[in-house]
């Protein structure tokens, strides 16, 4: 895009991931996302390749022509000059009538199945740490068509077992979503991290590095996972940011640097 | 892990349609008016150990003084319904005022952080803990709403959050594929805070409704708290807008800002101020118990709250912040620039 004399712009780990996400939300698509960056990323996608992408929020507000970043996914900037202004009931029966192509979420742990943890750290009956619980996350994962992850990737979030399964990924495995009564053809579909894309593998439903970001090596990627990933053959290189894409996210979709100034 | 499996999940409230059936039948339907004071509604219908269900979102349109009642008259011994249950959450555990909760979404206040205290509260073991989602949740009150005794849905299936939930694995009689059945969930009393009613209890909300009109229709007990109360003839002028019927209510609070320091939709914005001093307050929980002491405990009633807190004129900053008019008024074309807005209110 730029020409090539010019030098690439600097980005942090945040805005990278961002961006990333952004480019995996075609026009069209139905999204339900939570604050933070999904919702960056969203909007991101809004202004640059995908402005017919309709963002939903779980407690109701869907299409908002968001003036700023939510602080709540039930404050009155997620129906800003929306489409409806509706409730949860009709969100989440969207989702489970097949209506919804993707959902944003993260977790405490995350496993190789892309099963998340946002519950308790430890045993149940005596957890070391307790955290909020699903919220919607459960649902949106069992009921959305992808299910897409935006999360730092360290050994302590990537582990081989998460302590508690708040939200399927794809369980145990090939088929293990169906045989629980989820509906087919939904799950885990790309998990973006500060490190690399990871997809999974259609035979074996485990985690797959599909790009490493720039200057990322195989090496620091398994170094900051805590068990064996897969890799994909053609192994490739994630796109930087483009000056168009950081622009647009720095001015118009977090002038404040709610998000970007937390990397 | 073999705690894992020590205690079954708890089903606190009996999703017995009949007796609910026979409770509603003696619901007083007549058109009276049921307007009362905060601390009168509470000390009539949250009786010590009821279970109960808060409208709105955690920090978005929230019943605070009626929250604010309940500790002042220390309630104890609750049950709660966790639906995304954030600055709610986090008052009630600031009064240990319940100890069994149905969990969706508890401790953490979404992009603000977590409440330590409310985090506390939950590790210390002494409360009983069922998992839910937020959609089961909504579910669970949609079905005591159309009085069913379960809803069946496609959510929770192959998770520990099933695991430790209450519900129950069903075949579908007609496609014969797998649910889960969530049991109808009916509160004893339900607090909501909208924007307007008449006497009666005839409601309208302005902007998403998230779980109330079914949590409204699920509980035994309704109190309202309204920014406005109005005559019948603006609710009679256009009963489209209804979202709570009168027969639902059984008792009615003018209390203007009463979502304070949580968001109310087109009226004011979240107070990020006071609640960031919330959770910082958490830190220590004698911090903690001095701030309670001085927002609540020591406070006749909201009114008291609100000018703690800055009164109307952090009102009407707020209030302009959520309509997105510019908060700063150049008087002189010649003062120099200076921050927007003063931090927050009269409180620090």
């Amino acid at each position: 895009m730029s020409p090539a004399t010019q030098p690439q712009p600097s980005y942090s780990p945040m805005e990278l991931m961002i961006t990333v996400a952004a480019r995996y939300l075609e026009d069209g698509a139905t999204v339900v996302v939570g604050t933070g960056a999904p919702c960056a990323a969203a909007m991101l996608a809004q202004r640059l390749n995908s402005p017919n992408l309709m963002v939903m929020f779980e407690a109701g507000g869907i299409g908002p022509q968001l003036p700023s970043m939510p602080i709540s996914v039930g404050d009155s900037r997620t129906f800003y000059r929306g489409v409806a202004a509706s409730s949860m009931p009709e969100i989440m029966g969207m989702c489970q009538r097949g209506m919804v192509d993707y959902c944003f979420l993260g977790g405490a742990q995350v496993d190789p199945y892309g099963n998340l943890n946002s519950t308790v750290i430890g045993p149940y009956e005596r957890p070391k740490v307790r955290f909020p619980g699903s919220g919607g996350a459960n649902d949106l994962a069992s009921l959305c068509w992808r299910t897409m992850m935006l999360t730092p990737q360290d050994r302590r979030r990537f582990v081989p077992r998460v302590d508690f399964v708040t939200t399927p990924g794809y369980l145990t495995g090939p088929g293990a979503r169906e045989a629980a009564g989820l509906p087919p053809g939904t799950g885990p579909y790309k998990v973006i991290t500060n490190l690399c894309v990871i997809g999974f593998d259609e035979a074996t439903k485990l985690m797959r590095v599909e790009s490493l970001h720039p200057g990322i090596s195989r090496a620091d990627v398994e170094a900051n996972t805590g068990f064996e990933l897969l890799w994909a053959d053609g192994l490739a290189d994630t796109a930087p940011p483009t000056r168009d894409e950081l622009r647009v996210l720095r001015e118009e979709v977090d002038p404040l640097r709610y998000i970007i100034g937390r990397a | 892990m073999p705690e894992f499996s020590e205690r079954r999940p708890e089903l606190f409230m009996d999703p017995d349609v009949d007796a609910a059936r026979r409770f509603f039948r003696d619901k007083p339907r007549r058109m009276e008016n049921k307007v009362t004071t905060v601390a009168e509604a509470v000390r009539r219908y949250v009786t010590d150990g009821c279970y109960i269900a808060v409208g709105g979102f955690g920090t978005n349109r929230i019943p605070t003084a009626l929250l604010h009642e309940i500790l002042r008259q220390g309630r104890k011994g609750l049950g709660l319904s966790g639906h995304t249950a954030t600055h709610d959450c986090q008052i009630l555990a600031a009064g240990e005022a319940f100890d069994r909760c149905d969990v969706a979404y508890v401790i953490g206040l979404e992009a603000r952080g977590l409440s330590r205290s409310a985090r506390r509260l939950f590790e210390t073991g002494r409360l009983r803990v069922t998992e839910w989602s937020n959609a089961a949740l909504a579910w669970r009150y949609q079905a005591a709403a159309m009085g069913i005794p379960f809803m069946p849905a496609r959510v929770m299936l192959g998770s520990d959050t099933g695991l430790r939930s209450a519900a129950a694995e069903i075949t579908c009689p007609f496609t014969g594929i797998k649910l889960l059945a969530l049991p109808a969930l009916y509160p004893d009393v339900a607090l909501v805070h909208v924007h307007r009613s008449d006497v009666y209890g005839n409601c309208q909300i302005d902007g998403i409704s998230v779980s109330d009109l079914d949590v409204a229709r699920a509980a035994r007990r309704l109190i309202v708290t309204c920014e406005r109360l109005v005559p019948t003839e603006e609710i009679r002028r256009d009963p489209t807008r209804t979202a709570i019927p009168y027969y639902l209510v059984d008792a009615v609070s003018e209390v203007p800002y009463g979502s304070y320091p949580g968001n109310m939709p087109y009226e004011y914005f979240s107070d990020e101020d006071h609640l960031r001093r919330w959770l910082e307050a958490e830190e220590d929980p004698v911090r903690l118990c001095e701030f309670v002491r001085r927002h609540i405990l020591d406070t006749p009633d909201f009114t008291a709250y609100l000018e703690l807190c800055g009164g109307l004129e952090r009102m009407r900053q707020l209030r302009l912040r959520e309509l997105l008019i510019p908060e700063n008024v150049s008087p002189a074309p010649a003062a120099p620039a200076a921050p927007a807005v003063p931090a927050q209110g009269g409180d620090r």
